[in-house]
């Protein structure tokens, strides 16, 4: 009974509004989270997933063997590839697209890979003008690898402990 | 101030008036466009507050959220903390173009938006803002806003009818009913301020507040005070009362269909009556133009040449009063969630109308008894 009456003066004098108006009175004058994004940026991650790219060892040679590992996991089927041997007798990929429409940027191309060829940089801030801009062939991924290998080595350096 | 109307009254109104109109109309002529000049320069700072509201809202809300707000657009490579938003708002929304959906009833549909602002600038006619500038000084002031205030539902409801389509229907119904439930007790409310005041000229309402910080209506009022604001933040359909517009529930509401200048012409309306309630809170309660210092200092500081321009009674303390009304729009909306429906028509019938209908029968109790120190 009593409870009820102090509810009833406390909601007439709308002391519970008050409380909330009081709190959102003080956060005005807290300080702001806002990252202001071109000039600052958020710190990222080693295991960031960006923008994928293909791999070559350092003699040149490019890593991946065509097993299909990754276009059998993707979940989103981006990945298509196609094979054939070499000249010299070893197998090699003659296409290898990532629809990057399609793609989910799970990781799981990255993890299945074997012999580390295809991998997802930190590269995020990329567009497509026209259409087709955002199907990486075989030649823009292996481009992107060579641009952003040193960046790429380090990152791997770093999560070879956890693997 | 009075001093440039007078120059461009002499200079310019006097000999246009002389050549555009007849020898037998001249003193028609000239009042006539006295009265236009009078009238834009009360409706620019309006709309460029109404504008710069926007901008204020968005900041506000902003910092309260722990964000910083709009701060890219200025003015000639500077930022200027985003004070030039408003301005790309407004031609990024005039060059767009308007769509009238296909089944709509294009009279009413574009008619609308202007039946929701005119009023709410129309209303500015008998704000006074000093004891002496004043547009239009009738003494029907308080039952001329009143009208004007509850015709702006009509915009609403006719753009929701006009539509076709189910959540502007949707969005009207709501807020018809919820301005209708709202009206009553702000009428009550204002029914309140005459009774205390005598008078339905607003000059004279402020007036009567004349003495102290403690004569101000809003002591002997405060409830009426509460429930007026509250209602007038219904009445405009800004959060917590937003049902009529409830994003979350019915896209926008009633102006779902509208785009470009239509769109911000409601937008505009929204916001001019956000000013406007402000502004009649500040009169009505707080005082008008009366300077909070009066019956602290003694009188003939408050009218001295200097310092009684700056602390004695004028328009910026009604300015400033204003302001602290239209914070508390924005602080409201960025602190409490929707209302649900049937709350609020709760709220409106059986709380505020029978608060208001027992504190006038107090209020009046308290002028026949002469209780002083409001009405001895």
């Amino acid at each position: 009974m009593i409870q009820k009456v102090k509810n009833y003066i406390s909601s007439l004098f709308l002391w519970e509004l008050i409380k909330g108006l009081n709190l959102t009175f003080r956060y005005m004058f807290k300080r702001k989270v806002t990252v202001q994004y071109p000039e600052e940026k958020t710190p990222q991650s080693h295991r960031f997933r960006g923008l994928h790219a293909l791999r070559r060892y350092p003699n040149g040679e490019e890593r991946c063997i065509a097993c299909k590992l990754c276009e059998a996991v993707c979940p989103a089927v981006a990945i298509t590839i196609e094979s054939e041997p070499r000249d010299d007798g070893s197998r090699r990929t003659t296409r290898y697209d990532i629809d990057l429409t399609k793609c989910i940027f799970c990781g799981f191309c990255e993890e299945s890979c074997p012999v580390d060829s295809i991998v997802e940089t930190r590269i995020f801030e990329y567009h497509g003008e026209k259409r087709g801009d955002l199907l990486m062939t075989k030649s823009r991924l292996l481009e992107i690898g060579e641009l952003a290998e040193k960046q790429i080595a380090e990152d791997r350096a770093l999560d070879a402990l956890y693997r | 101030m009075e001093a440039i109307y007078q120059f461009i009254n002499q200079q310019l109104l006097m000999p246009m008036s002389a050549m555009m109109f007849p020898a037998d109309l001249q003193a028609e002529g000239l009042y006539l466009m006295q009265t236009s000049l009078k009238v834009m320069a009360i409706l620019s700072p309006v709309l460029f507050t109404v504008a710069y509201f926007t901008y204020a809202e968005r900041k506000i809300i902003g910092f309260i959220q722990g964000r910083i707000g709009p701060n890219r657009v200025g003015f000639f490579g500077f930022k200027l903390w985003g004070l030039g938003q408003p301005i790309a708002d407004a031609v990024k929304l005039i060059v767009k173009e308007i769509v009238i959906p296909s089944g709509a009833n294009k009279t009413l549909f574009v008619i609308a938006p202007i039946v929701s602002l005119a009023p709410s600038l129309a209303a500015w006619a008998v704000v006074p803002f000093d004891d002496t500038k004043v547009l239009a000084d009738i003494n029907a002031g308080l039952l001329y806003i009143l009208a004007l205030t509850s015709l702006a539902v009509y915009g609403v409801i006719i753009a929701g009818w006009a539509s076709n389509s189910k959540y502007a229907f949707l969005g009207a119904i709501r807020s018809a009913a919820q301005i209708v439930a709202y009206e009553i007790a702000m009428g009550f409310a204002l029914v309140g301020v005459l009774v205390a005041a005598g008078s339905l000229n607003l000059g004279d309402i402020v007036m009567a507040q004349s003495g102290s910080v403690f004569h101000w209506f809003w002591l002997p009022l405060l409830p009426l005070f509460l429930i007026y604001f509250i209602s007038g933040v219904a009445e405009t359909n800004r959060a917590p009362f937003d049902v009529a517009e409830g994003e979350s529930e019915i896209v926008a509401g009633f102006h779902v269909e509208y785009g470009g200048m239509a769109f911000s012409v409601f937008f505009m309306a929204e916001y001019a009556n956000m000013v406007l309630i402000s502004v009649l809170s500040a009169i009505m309660f707080l005082g008008g133009w009366l300077s909070p210092l009066q019956g602290i200092l003694p009188e003939s500081v408050l009218s001295s040449e200097v310092i009684g321009s700056l602390i004695g009674p004028g328009l910026h303390w009604l300015l400033i009063k204003t302001s602290i009304f239209m914070f508390f729009f924005l602080w409201l909306r960025a602190t409490f969630p929707r209302y649900r429906y049937d709350q609020i028509m709760r709220l409106g019938w059986k709380v505020f109308i029978p608060i208001t209908i027992v504190w006038l029968v107090v209020v009046s109790a308290l002028v026949v008894a002469g209780v002083p120190p409001w009405f001895d």
